[in-house]
């Protein structure tokens, strides 16, 4: 199997996409003759052409408001937000209308679209080039969130997104675009929207992790195996819905329970895998449940020891799970 | 434009149907039969202009609240307007999940819309899109409030139709306050379709209260649209008759003196007028529309009053597009 980045897999996806469906399109900033600032959608100007690769005008709510409109249509559009720190203007568009248009027509209308968008920190982007952004989505029944952490997961991830019949919130790990490298088959394959993935088995401590920090947590685990503690680590892949079932598994075998991300602690993603554990795994429970998150600033902050401390990074998630290891 | 003696009597039938029907909504909140109304009193002929103007159940429509009428020539009855006023399961628009006038009729492409103003817009501009990427020759209304066209929304959607000549036809239907806020404290042009020219579109202005005036400039607008020419900006202006809705009271931001000026300028009493005075109607005739009227809304009355209510565990769906039942 050919290795590639996480970029190429977005690429490969969008690219198998288009060829398989005329529906489907591209709409965003900078995504036609640039290619996309990261470049995502390079090459895929000359491919489609100018009407399936849209250069949109530098304005979010609309970039998902016209996605919303050709989607109501029939259209399949894969809107990009060129950094999720810029989808705030689209905020309304999205939870107020694509996510709310199935329920409030009871069914009559439908929204199948994906809005794909850079996050997460550690690229020296400052307050408003490293964001994260998926608690604010989370929260919002109608849609779906979905997160990859590697280049496999990424392709059937988005694949699956794409021909998903709801409006699919599709977050990609901007600092792990070049950095993860993995093996990614030639041809179809899809990786289902739900399931989380046990992505290293374990016995004694489970650690529930999503894009660039489950990347840095299979780091982590690997020095606390030297160390001789055996953690297990669980990939959410799709955080809304999420899949309850497997979370609780691993806590039920291990007893103790690590969440990490990026975005700040309160009212972030963790506290609702922690509810869960909780209110489903108490008994199970050898250890309280433990959050690792970034810090409650208001976002990472730009010079390069300022956004280490924001950062969590394998060291740190290290340290994290010996101190639960050893409650 | 020739317009038929029968046409124009069919263009009267659907205003006098929809004040008839509005009427009996604001009777029946009195009566404390239903929670709340929100009214299009005055503003039926540039709906009936505009829908008359359109393939109707062909090219697609984005309304706002005030369009009873529009719906009306829409295919909507009056049946159904009475159910959604009650909340009944039967309702078309969303199954008693929205508030009454958020209208959706999907066998009419009449799409569903929300309560935050001008999120319709850009859904326009999409759907704009779409019929131009399949080489369709279908055209898109889409309506708003004057007061409306003050956010960010309207403009890009604007924008967007204009970069990309899409078949879109922006009505804004000028009643002259927003709630409580006149006209001059919304834009300091002296009329909505003086910001076409910044965006790069034409812009017309319309008498609202004279119906074959509007269906005339709607005409010309859509034809023009439909083959090719791009979007257009008309500003329908009239007077809001009513207060906003069954919950404001509008003598604390305008006289009565003001309001009785304004009726002399009714679009019924114009339409009747002409109407009765080029012999296009007959003082029969127009009895018997009266009676018509009165039977269909009685009719719905009685039907909405013994329709059931959704059943409670509907409530709980179609969340996702995976949950829709049809009945």
């Amino acid at each position: 199997m050919p290795e590639m980045t996480l970029i190429d897999a977005v690429r490969m996806a969008m690219d198998e996409e288009m060829a398989r469906d005329p529906n489907v399109f591209i709409v965003g900033e900078d995504v036609g003759v640039r290619g996309g600032v990261f470049r995502a959608t390079v090459g895929l100007f000359d491919k489609y052409g100018p009407e399936r690769v849209i250069d949109s005008p530098l304005a979010e709510l609309s970039i998902v408001g016209v996605g919303i409109g050709a989607a109501l249509y029939g259209m399949r559009p894969i809107c990009e937000i060129q950094f999720a720190d810029f989808i705030y203007p689209a905020f309304n568009q999205i939870v107020s209308e694509a996510a709310k248009m199935c329920y409030r027509s009871n069914g009559d209308w439908t929204v199948p679209m994906v809005i794909r968008a850079p996050y997460g920190g550690g690229i020296g982007g400052g307050l408003y080039h490293s964001q994260s952004v998926e608690a604010f989505f989370t929260h919002v029944p109608g849609l779906k969130v979905v997160i990859p952490s590697n280049p496999y997961d990424a392709k059937g991830l988005l694949k699956s997104a794409v021909r998903d019949p709801n409006p699919v919130m599709f977050f990609e790990p901007k600092k792990g675009y070049r950095l993860i490298r993995g093996e990614v088959p030639e041809g179809e394959y899809t990786v289902p929207i739900g399931p989380a993935q046990v992505t290293r088995a374990g016995a004694d401590v489970s650690v529930f992790a999503y894009g660039m920090m489950h990347h840095y947590t299979l780091q982590a685990a690997e020095k606390l195996a030297a160390e001789g503690v055996d953690v297990e680590v669980v990939d959410l892949r799709t955080l809304y819905p999420v899949d309850r079932e497997t979370i609780l598994a691993s806590v039920r075998k291990t007893g103790k329970a690590l969440i990490v991300h990026e975005d700040n602690l309160t009212g972030g993603y963790g506290a609702e895998i922690a509810a869960t554990i909780a209110e489903h795994a108490f008994q199970d429970l050898d250890a309280p449940v433990r959050r690792l998150a970034g810090p409650d600033v208001p976002g990472v902050p730009f010079s390069h020891p300022l956004q280490d401390w924001f950062m969590p990074n394998p060291d740190k998630i290290a340290a994290a799970l010996r101190e639960l290891a050893a409650f | 434009m020739e317009v038929t003696a029968e046409l124009k009597r069919d263009m009267f039938w659907h205003m006098l149907l929809s004040r008839r029907l509005d009427e009996r909504a604001w009777v029946l909140h009195r009566q404390g039969k239903i929670a709340f109304h929100i009214s299009g009193i005055g503003q039926e002929a540039a709906q009936v202009g505009a829908a008359f103007a359109l393939r109707r159940g062909e090219d697609w429509v984005t309304p706002y609240y005030r369009d009873l009428a529009l719906m009306l020539c829409l295919g909507y009855t009056p049946r159904d307007f009475v159910l959604s006023l009650m909340g009944k399961r039967e309702e078309p628009n969303s199954g008693g999940r929205q508030m009454p006038s958020h209208w959706s009729l999907r066998s009419a492409n009449a799409v569903s819309h929300s309560a935050p103003v001008a999120t319709q817009a850009p859904h326009a501009a999409g759907i704009g899109l779409a019929i131009k990427m399949r080489k369709e020759d279908k055209v898109v209304l889409t309506t708003i409030g004057e007061g409306s066209t003050s956010q960010g929304e309207w403009y890009e959607a604007v924008n967007w139709a204009a970069i990309h000549a899409l078949p879109v036809i922006f009505l804004v239907e000028n009643n002259q306050y927003a709630i409580s806020v006149p006209t001059d404290k919304q834009m300091a042009v002296k009329s909505a379709a003086d910001k076409a020219c910044g965006l790069g579109l034409d812009g017309r202005m319309v008498d609202g209260t004279d119906v074959f005036a509007v269906y005339a400039v709607m005409s010309e607008v859509v034809a023009k649209a439909r083959s090719g020419g791009g979007p257009s900006l008309i500003e329908a202006r009239m007077y809001r008759i009513t207060p906003h809705s069954s919950d404001d009271d509008d003598r604390s931001y305008r006289t009565r003196e003001e309001v009785e000026e304004n009726k002399k300028r009714d679009p019924i009493l114009v339409a009747r007028t002409q109407l009765l005075e080029s012999g296009v109607l007959s003082a029969r005739e127009l009895e018997e529309m009266e009676s018509r009227a009165k039977a269909m809304v009685d009719d719905a009355v009685a039907y909405a009053e013994k329709a059931p209510y959704p059943a409670v565990e509907e409530a709980a769906y179609p969340v996702y597009v995976e949950e829709v039942r049809r009945a």
